[in-house]
């Protein structure tokens, strides 16, 4: 298995998608989670069902929609032009925006979770020693809650790795800028290049495999810790 | 007796009409969809058969056939799949024919962008260029031939954005996130007329021939609706629905 410098320049784009969304959603997801494992307001359900969404929408459906919304016609693509950035589809930006749609219930579910399990208890504790509500979220809510942000992380990573539909409709397949690995795959397939297209496939299987055994041996390991 | 065969005939005359009119598979590449779902009407209205279309790229219709997909014909948007599976032997002896010759044409969603010649693409007063990637799909090979003839590669290049079929490629630039794409005549054609927008069909001595081939699959070799459905394209009111998508039919095939 040997790959090309297109199959290495995809690789090398995807693997900084994913990192960088990853960030993104970390900072974006967080305060979001904080928010669903707290509060009681009417707008919970809501907003709980905004996020999920991506779990059960086709990508073509964020895809096309992107497509336009980010569009030079578009009410998103209207104000990236009056700020001076153009439009984004076609862009690495353009993917790493309908990424963060894309893969964010899988960085939010996780960390709310987590949040959720800690309970009142800690919290109060916090409290009566003084600590602000600040102090309280950074020295107890954080370190309580990492497994869920481990977790939420490697899903986000992985997730924004496998994904095909969204990049492929609004992505342009510009080398370097949005040809990602399942773009170069799709391409070898359909240029009837199916050796090249093996390597990049198992490549790719044998990623998946590594990251889900590696998270299933954490999530087993935090256990035993939690129970000793 | 008498009565036994009485019932054979009105079993036989219920049985015969069915099994008279058949339903075929037909793959056909996206350029030609427009005049493919006209064509595929009025042979359903003449014949009675049904016409069951699938529209995608060429290279996904000949990876799927190889691994059995479950298609009667055919329709590419190039001549090198059809000879590659004629070469598998995946299709009926000697059934593939060139059945139009594909146009290329530089357009933009909005009127008067393109004013029927090279201007716009020399002053490169464009954000993007949308083509058909040229790995995959032959209206992107002709669009990178236009390019090299008109010396524009380098120019342009850095505002080139590639669709994996000039379906797609139409795609980016109807919804304006391209301004400028070169795309099939057929796709903006409709009676003959500029659908919307504006375009420069382009000269045919620009670029090599599209020409685009049909075969019949091992899957259709014995059914007659699809022999039907290739002999009715040599029609001429199917040639006439070709021409007014601005595509060339072959008179004459070598």
């Amino acid at each position: 298995m040997s790959f090309s410098e297109a199959d290495l320049a995809a690789i090398w784009l995807t693997l900084r998608l994913a990192t960088t969304v990853t960030l993104l959603l970390l900072i974006i997801g967080t305060p979001i989670a904080w928010w669903l494992a707290r509060t009681s307001s009417v707008w919970k359900a809501p907003i709980a069902a905004i996020v999920a969404l991506p779990l059960i929408l086709p990508p073509t459906v964020l895809g096309f929609y992107l497509l336009i919304a980010m569009g030079p016609h578009g009410f998103f693509g209207q104000f990236t032009q009056s700020l001076g950035l153009g439009t984004l589809p076609f862009t690495f930006w353009g993917l790493v925006i309908a990424s963060v749609f894309y893969s964010m219930p899988f960085v939010v579910q996780p960390i709310q979770n987590a949040m959720e399990a800690i309970g009142e208890r800690p919290l109060e504790v916090a409290a009566t020693l003084r600590a602000g509500p600040f102090d309280r979220f950074f020295t107890v809510v954080l370190p309580l809650a990492k497994p869920g942000f481990i977790t939420a992380s490697i899903l986000g990573f992985a997730h924004t790795v496998g994904e095909f539909g969204i990049i492929l409709m609004i992505g342009g397949n510009i080398p370097g800028e949005t040809r990602v690995i399942s773009v170069q795959i799709y391409d070898h397939v359909e240029a009837l290049e199916f050796m090249q297209a093996h390597a990049l496939s198992g490549a790719m299987l044998i990623f998946s495999f590594s990251v889900l055994l590696a998270l299933y041996w954490l999530q087993r390991k935090q256990k035993v810790s939690l129970l000793n | 007796m008498g009565s036994i065969s009485i019932i054979c005939l009105l079993v036989l005359s219920l049985l015969l009409p069915t099994a008279k009119a058949e339903e075929i598979s037909v793959a056909v590449a996206s350029n030609f969809t427009a005049p493919m779902k006209e064509i595929a009407s009025l042979f359903e209205q003449s014949t009675g058969h049904k016409v069951r279309l699938s529209f995608g790229s060429s290279g996904k219709f000949y990876a799927q056939i190889k691994h059995g997909a479950p298609f009667q014909i055919f329709f590419s948007a190039d001549q090198k799949k059809p000879e590659q599976l004629e070469r598998d032997r995946l299709i009926a002896p000697s059934s593939r024919f060139t059945y139009a010759r594909g146009r290329l044409a530089l357009w933009s969603s909005q009127k008067g962008f393109v004013k029927g010649n090279t201007d716009r693409l020399r002053q490169l007063q464009f954000n993007k260029l949308a083509l058909a990637n040229p790995k995959l799909a032959p209206y992107g090979v002709a669009a990178i031939e236009v390019l090299e003839r008109l010396s524009l590669i380098e120019a342009t290049q850095n505002k080139w954005v590639q669709g994996e079929n000039i379906a797609q490629t139409y795609q980016f630039v109807s919804t304006g996130n391209a301004e400028l794409g070169f795309v099939a005549l057929s796709q903006i054609l409709k009676d003959g007329k500029l659908k919307t927008g504006s375009s420069w069909v382009i000269p045919e001595n620009l670029y090599n021939p599209i020409k685009q081939d049909v075969v019949l699959l091992l899957r259709g070799e014995n059914s007659p609706a699809a022999q039907a459905l290739l002999s009715f394209i040599k029609e001429p009111q199917v040639k006439q629905i070709m021409t007014s998508y601005g595509y060339k039919p072959l008179a004459a095939n070598p």
